[in-house]
């Protein structure tokens, strides 16, 4: 085995571990926990936010909602 | 003043690494050892505490003991909790995972079994209220046993 081959299985092998250890522990997660951090810190706003739009485009919904567009809610 | 300076840390040093109390499990042989682990910032697991209270009440005499691990990364987050909801609870402090790390488990909360004889018997993961009689159901069997 050359060595540019030898260089390249150890580059190899070293990739395996990469994945070895993905993502914070259970325990870790307590900045993931905090109101700041969820995808939609406000909720009721959002809904409330998301009902007007639905209905004033009389589209087929907000984001993923499966509505009718008939404007009547 | 500068001495003063130094007194005043090692007090407040002191203070902070007696308050990382290592896990002895030996104190409990012979008994049945809940050991629960917790965060104050997480839900699921405030609403274990009462019923652990309960449980402890119920079945101390028996020889259930109650250990709480706290995995708050700030040892003061969960003061104001513990004020309010520790009963009579015994609390262990592991503000670096390192007891969680021994256990390896999934969810929070996670409480470990152990029984009577020093071995892991159940593991519940997470805490779900309907499934209260479940866990109680898991303690009752182990007190049931005869210490080896």
């Amino acid at each position: 085995m050359n060595k540019l081959s030898r260089i390249a299985v150890l580059l190899a092998a070293g990739l395996c571990a990469g994945c070895s250890s993905l993502g914070p522990k259970p325990w870790e997660k307590d900045l993931m926990a905090r109101p700041e951090m969820q995808l939609d810190p406000y909720p009721l706003q959002t809904a409330a936010q998301e009902h007007i739009y639905f209905s004033k485009e009389a589209s087929s919904g907000g984001r993923g909602f499966a509505g009718g567009g008939c404007g009547c809610n | 003043m500068n001495r003063y300076v130094l007194a005043a840390l090692m007090v407040l040093l002191g203070g902070a690494v007696a308050r990382a109390e290592p896990l002895d499990l030996s104190r409990y042989r012979g008994k049945v050892v809940y050991l629960d682990f917790w965060a104050s910032w997480c839900t699921p697991c405030h609403l274990s505490f009462p019923w652990m209270n309960d449980l402890q009440q119920s079945y101390g005499r028996e020889g259930l003991a109650i250990v709480a691990v706290d995995l708050d990364r700030d040892p003061h987050a969960a003061d104001g909790f513990l004020a309010e909801n520790r009963g009579a609870l015994d609390i262990v402090r592991d503000p670096k995972g390192d007891i969680a790390r021994q256990f390896n488990f999934k969810d929070m909360p996670t409480a470990i079994l152990i029984g009577r004889d020093g071995r892991i018997r159940a593991t519940h993961s997470g805490f779900v209220t309907s499934q209260e009689g479940a866990y109680q159901a898991d303690v009752v069997r182990l007190l049931a046993e005869k210490a080896p």
